[in-house]
């Protein structure tokens, strides 16, 4: 299946998190921390820490480590707080 | 009459099945979309054999992807309320399940302790390393080391050989050559020798040099992890002077044990202690039941002591939930089971007593260092906000400082922030699990289940 991340069509496995597809592609940060504008990528793994927030299909807020892909997903990278894309 | 068990790890899936195989209805709920919790994690095609065949099972109930963020006492039980869907979606659906029973088994996640760095992407939890590689087939990196105290970081090690990556070294900050000295520890526990003669094998055979009494005590880089210093810890864990030495890496996995997961059992009122390992934990009788009637508890959240603990004490807790619901049992087997489970204990005693964590870690800290990733408060925020502004509790420094206060809701800081503090960690958390506010507003109030 493809995803998009940051506009780039890319390839991915069922059943990958959003976290394997973004590190399989050699990310290693996907968001932008609010105060510091420190980069930011996994920590925990599984979903305790909220470091790996991302867009995805426009809700930010979405821990890549728990997201599962489905085909078409389109994942962006989260500066600080995000608000929602309207009509979403 | 229905056994509702929160979580699918070993300590679930085995309650879920001690109570179907005693004639008892189950629901069992967990948030992945797979049973297996963090020990028996697979790619996602893989057939779910054994132990995972529960799921299966005709009085089973399984509901995957269900994110449980709270828990009520009703008339005739409990009630756990529930969202099911992709995580983090919008506008799941809210849903209300009613039992008799509750069998709590949410694990644990790692302890990582802080240092100048840590927050720099390319730090991982060894629970992550360990996640990504066998869950997802994914290195964390190609050029890895792997720092923290307790057995963990064998299997760890083992897993990103499997991926491919190359791992510079374990860095095991204690020095358990306890284990060799006092070889009582392992009474009862004798399947821990093979393992460790196993993971002797597969180090050498990786080439990866296992170095004790050694941690990374800071990473560099600019936006990624470049490199890592790595020292020799003096007995106290401070770092041995002029032993510093700096390593090229791309990644690098810590963990120093684990801290359960108890919102749910702290929302319900069940006692909690602190452990030899000095996390929380909850209170369990003999028989896997807590403080609260009809609530058990079984695996990660009532010691730290690995899988086969967490899976004989799940049966116990299922075999006693059905009971606590009229269903009958044989005496016989529970007595073998609750043996088996005390030695469980035993280890995890040892365990404790093995791998404490010193207070040496807190010297490896600069100023700047993050200490709460989610609000980025730094060292001399906390101290300023104890030191100057006198916070007097864990309350007032959150409010003074955001430690704490971020999406975590503390719970990778909280530890580390009491001991830097020595003010107590208040680990309730009134949601378990997040859940949007326009969600929240759609919440049924009826029951479901
Ligand atoms: C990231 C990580 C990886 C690990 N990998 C290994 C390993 O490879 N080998 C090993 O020997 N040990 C591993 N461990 C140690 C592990 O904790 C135990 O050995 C064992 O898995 C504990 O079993 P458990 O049943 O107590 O908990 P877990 O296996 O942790 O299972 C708990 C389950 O509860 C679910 N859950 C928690 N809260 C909720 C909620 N609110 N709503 C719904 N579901 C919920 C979780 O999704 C999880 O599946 C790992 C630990 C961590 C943190
Ligand atoms: S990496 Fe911690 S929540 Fe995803």
């Amino acid at each position: 299946m493809r995803v998009i991340v940051d506009g780039q069509a890319v390839t991915a496995e069922r059943g990958q998190t959003v976290a394997a597809v973004l590190m399989g592609h050699g990310r290693t940060s996907w968001r932008i921390t609010r105060h510091g504008g420190r980069p930011r990528g996994l920590f925990c793994g599984i979903g305790v820490c909220f470091d790996c927030l991302v867009i995805v299909n426009g809700i930010p807020d979405v821990r890549a480590c728990q997201r599962v892909v489905v085909d078409g997903d389109d994942i962006r990278t989260q500066y600080g707080a995000e608000l929602p894309e309207a009509g979403t | 009459m229905t056994v509702l068990v929160v979580g699918a790890g070993p300590a679930g899936i085995h309650a879920a099945s001690s109570a179907a195989g005693v004639g008892a209805d189950v629901v069992l709920v967990d948030s992945a979309s797979r049973p297996g919790g963090q020990y028996h994690r697979q790619p996602s095609d893989a057939p779910r054999t054994g132990a995972l065949a529960v799921v299966d099972h005709p009085r089973v109930k399984w509901m995957p992807e269900t994110w449980v963020w709270a828990v009520e006492r009703t008339d005739q039980g409990f009630r756990l309320h529930a969202q099911v869907g992709p995580a983090d979606a919008p506008g799941r659906p809210c849903i209300a399940l009613d039992g008799e029973a509750l069998v709590l088994a949410m694990g644990a996640y790692d302890r990582v302790l802080p240092f100048p760095g840590w927050d720099l992407p390319g730090v991982y939890t060894a629970g992550a390393a360990q996640a990504m590689a066998k869950g997802q087939r994914v290195a964390v990196g190609r050029n890895v080391v792997v720092s923290g105290t307790g057995p963990f970081l064998l299997p760890v090690a083992e897993s990103l050989l499997g991926v491919g990556a190359r791992v510079r070294g374990v860095l095991e900050a204690g020095s358990p050559v306890r284990w060799a000295l006092q070889p009582w520890l392992l009474r009862g526990s004798l399947g821990k020798i093979g393992e460790l003669a196993h993971y002797a094998k597969v180090l050498s055979t990786g080439k990866v040099p296992y170095r004790t009494r050694s941690a990374v005590v800071a990473a560099h880089g600019a936006d990624r992890v470049e490199s890592v210093t790595v020292a020799r810890l003096n007995h106290d864990w401070t770092v041995a002077s002029g032993s510093e030495q700096q390593v090229e890496v791309d990644a690098v996995a810590v963990g120093y044990g684990f801290t359960p997961q108890l919102e749910l059992a702290i929302a319900l009122g069940c006692r909690i202690q602190r452990a030899l390992d000095d996390s929380d934990v909850v209170v369990v009788g003999r028989d896997q039941a807590t403080s609260v009637p009809g609530v058990f508890a079984a695996g990660e959240i009532t010691a730290v002591a690995g899988a086969d603990a967490a899976a004989a004490e799940g049966v116990l807790a299922g075999l006693s939930a059905a009971q606590s619901i009229g269903s009958s049992i044989v005496d016989k087997q529970v007595s073998l089971i609750r043996r088996k489970v005390l030695r469980k204990r035993d280890f995890a005693r040892a365990l404790a007593a093995v791998h404490p964590v010193r207070s040496g870690w807190q010297s490896w800290l600069v100023d700047t260092t993050l200490v709460c990733r989610c609000e980025e408060v730094s060292l001399s925020a906390v101290r300023s906000a104890v030191v100057e502004r006198g916070a007097a509790g864990m309350r007032a420094l959150k409010l003074l400082c955001r430690v704490g206060l971020g999406p975590c809701q503390g719970r990778i800081c909280g530890r580390n922030v009491a001991e830097l503090t020595g003010l107590p960690d208040i680990p309730k958390r009134p949601i378990a699990s997040p859940i949007r506010l326009g969600d929240l507003a759609s919440e049924p109030d009826g029951s479901g289940g």
